[in-house]
């Protein structure tokens, strides 16, 4: 690998770490769309401090870009607020007007800038090493690398010292309020970190990229976890991975970087989404299947506990009276004798003691919806689990 | 012995939108009640729990907690807010949300420690959900949520507890569970104040009460209030409608 490649990767990871903290809090309080608003408004932002500092990188641009990016969360609100139209068309009507006032401003000032609408929208990644920082003449490395660990830094720290609040006025914005933690500092605080991280991450993967860095590492490690650190974790690690699997991938192809980035966190969500134990689609499916099976489990063992007459307890009669498949017969049946819930002596089904309890303990709790004594059936049966 | 009053508001009222959902409200409520506040749909109940706690801002009057505003307060009045307001998907415990009912004490950066854990569980061993403390809130059923949910104010040590429609849908077993710690508040000198909505069990459960409608109706002890006639001037008419569902 040479000095750039590690250079590019590096700043790509740190962008990644950088993007998917404020994110996990964006999706958490269903606003993901917020970062896209942020993502594009900021443009004017960018191109009139351009104009001031003629430097992607100037402290002063990301600072008048960030305020456009919270100016875009006040407008959103208020005209929310105005009751006449709901939170996405409130985004629907910002963001565009303000990204194409910085379109505008690009196009009029197209000959002196050095700053054009496709490296806004997709970046460019590649050129990041080119412009570097001097320090007493003395070259410390790409500028976005700085700029970006200083942005990181600043994130984590935040983090760090505010994390119950943020957890409290996430979870629970009344009661964050009634504490004294206001959910309105709160958010815009975490507001005016996403606006600095989406200026500061811009120059290097685009305004679209740093919505997919922000948005699809939270919502792949949501599917995993049910632990707040551990869904900030596990995002740091899916951004960061994408990140720099997307790098080779398009070193690979000889195609864009950002692009490559987006699609192998597209891909990473939908394999997660795919096989993740509990959330994913292929459990759920399983877990519907068994649920129906247990159902029938347990509409079968309430025949047996009412019926003591021969006729009604052949194994036949299941396909006969119950009216049942013969698949769905024989699964019922293996699952109760599986479970040592009945046995079978010439074709007659008789319900066991074990089976007869968990009869009365099923019936019980689905009239009085108690589940105290049916815990430790929880394990083993879907159909408890809630 | 002259009675201490807990809750003062006056002349309270609130709009959204420039529209009133609660007028001129002026309301006193003495320490060491259990009280109930009832009225319909809209009639403002939650919203005056949340104005006084200054989650909403009022456009005139003002309230105090033992005298002094509410901001100067915090630490004395615990707050249960709907089960329906928040996202039970969150990834988070039972014991970590009975732990967020000690950050009000904890204030701004500082981090619970061993004994903010040991309070908290030893909340949700009152209210019977030890058991459960390390599962996901999402896999807790209705009524273990609204436990849950008591545990994080009980953990608040507080003097007033708000509570908004904590039997909302719960099962009978935990509405008895709830109410007996309710009392249990009250006789330990505690002031209760919760938004209620079964008119059959308010004779029952609390010995105070306020009618709400917009307005407030009426307000005091449940033995010399609750009538037919309070009922009727705050659900109109149909108020029996209201009783038998």
């Amino acid at each position: 690998m040479s000095a750039p490649q590690i250079e590019i990767q590096l700043i790509a990871a740190i962008v990644a770490i950088a993007c998917a903290i404020p994110g996990v809090f964006l999706v958490l309080r269903k606003m993901a769309l917020i970062s896209d608003a942020i993502s594009h408004s900021i443009l004017p932002g960018i191109v009139i401090g351009f104009f001031l500092t003629e430097d992607l990188n100037s402290p002063l641009l990301i600072l008048l870009a960030a305020i456009t990016g919270v100016i875009t969360v006040i407008l959103v609100e208020a005209i929310q607020k105005t009751g006449l139209v709901k939170e996405d068309t409130a985004i629907g009507l910002v963001f565009p007007a303000l990204f194409s006032i910085g379109v505008i401003l690009i196009a009029k000032n197209a000959n002196d800038v050095h700053l054009d609408v496709d490296a806004v929208l997709l970046g460019e990644l590649a050129f990041a090493p080119f412009d570097r920082l001097l320090i007493a003449g003395i070259d410390v490395g790409p500028k976005s690398l700085w700029v970006m660990s200083l942005i990181l830094s600043i994130t984590i720290g935040l983090l760090i010292a505010f994390f119950k609040e943020l957890k409290v006025s996430t979870f629970d914005a009344g009661l964050s309020s009634a504490l004294g933690f206001s959910p309105v500092v709160l958010h815009y605080g975490l507001m005016s970190v996403s606006s600095v991280t989406v200026v500061g991450a811009f120059d290097a993967v685009g305004a679209v990229l740093v919505v997919a860095l922000m948005i699809a590492p939270a919502a792949t490690a949501y599917l995993l976890t049910s632990d707040l650190k551990k869904m900030l974790m596990l995002s740091i690690i899916f951004g960061v991975s994408s990140a720099i699997i997307g790098y080779w991938m398009a070193h690979l192809l000889d195609a864009s970087i950002s692009g490559s980035m987006t699609t192998v966190l597209g891909v990473v969500f939908l394999v997660v989404y795919l096989f993740a134990p509990n959330k994913g689609l292929i459990a759920v499916m399983y877990r519907q299947k068994q649920q129906r099976t247990e159902v029938s489990l347990l509409t079968f063992l309430l025949h047996l506990n009412n019926h003591t007459e021969e006729s009604e307890r052949h194994i036949n009669h299941l396909q006969e009276h119950i009216n049942w498949q013969r698949v769905r017969s024989k699964t019922v049946l293996d699952l109760a004798q599986k479970n040592n819930m009945i046995t079978i002596v010439n074709s007659i089904v008789t319900l066991t003691p074990k089976g007869k309890e968990f009869t009365d303990l099923a019936l019980e709790y689905i009239v009085t919806n108690k589940d105290e004594k049916i815990e430790h059936m929880k394990d083993d049966f879907f159909l408890f689990r809630g | 012995m002259e009675e201490k009053i807990a809750i003062r508001v006056d002349d309270l009222t609130v709009a959204y939108n420039y529209k009133p959902v609660l007028w001129d409200i002026d309301l006193t409520i003495p320490e060491g009640v259990l009280m109930a506040i009832v009225g319909p749909n809209g009639a403002g109940k939650s919203t005056l729990i949340k104005s006084i706690l200054g989650i909403i801002d009022p456009i005139a009057g003002s309230v105090s907690i033992y005298d002094k505003p509410y901001v100067k307060q915090r630490k004395l009045v615990a707050y249960v807010p709907q089960k329906g307001s928040v996202d039970w998907d969150f990834p988070t415990t039972a014991l970590d949300v009975v732990m967020m009912g000690t950050y009000g004490k904890l204030g701004w950066i500082k981090r619970p420690g061993q004994k903010e854990k040991k309070a908290a569980l030893e909340a949700l061993e009152k209210v019977g959900m030890l058991p459960f403390k390390n599962r996901q809130i999402s896999q807790l059923s209705g009524g273990q949520q609204q436990r849950v949910f008591l545990a994080r104010a009980l953990v608040q040590n507080a003097a007033i507890y708000f509570m908004d429609e904590p039997f909302q849908g719960v099962d009978a077993t935990t509405e008895i569970a709830i109410i007996n710690i309710l009392k249990e508040l009250r006789k330990a000198g505690k002031t209760v104040v919760v938004v209620h909505h079964d008119l059959q069990t308010v004779p029952e459960y609390f010995d105070w009460v306020t009618f709400l409608n917009v307005k407030k109706i009426a307000t005091g002890p449940v033995k010399d209030i609750f009538n037919d006639d309070n009922l009727t001037k705050t659900y109109g008419i149909n108020y029996k409608v209201a009783v038998n569902q």
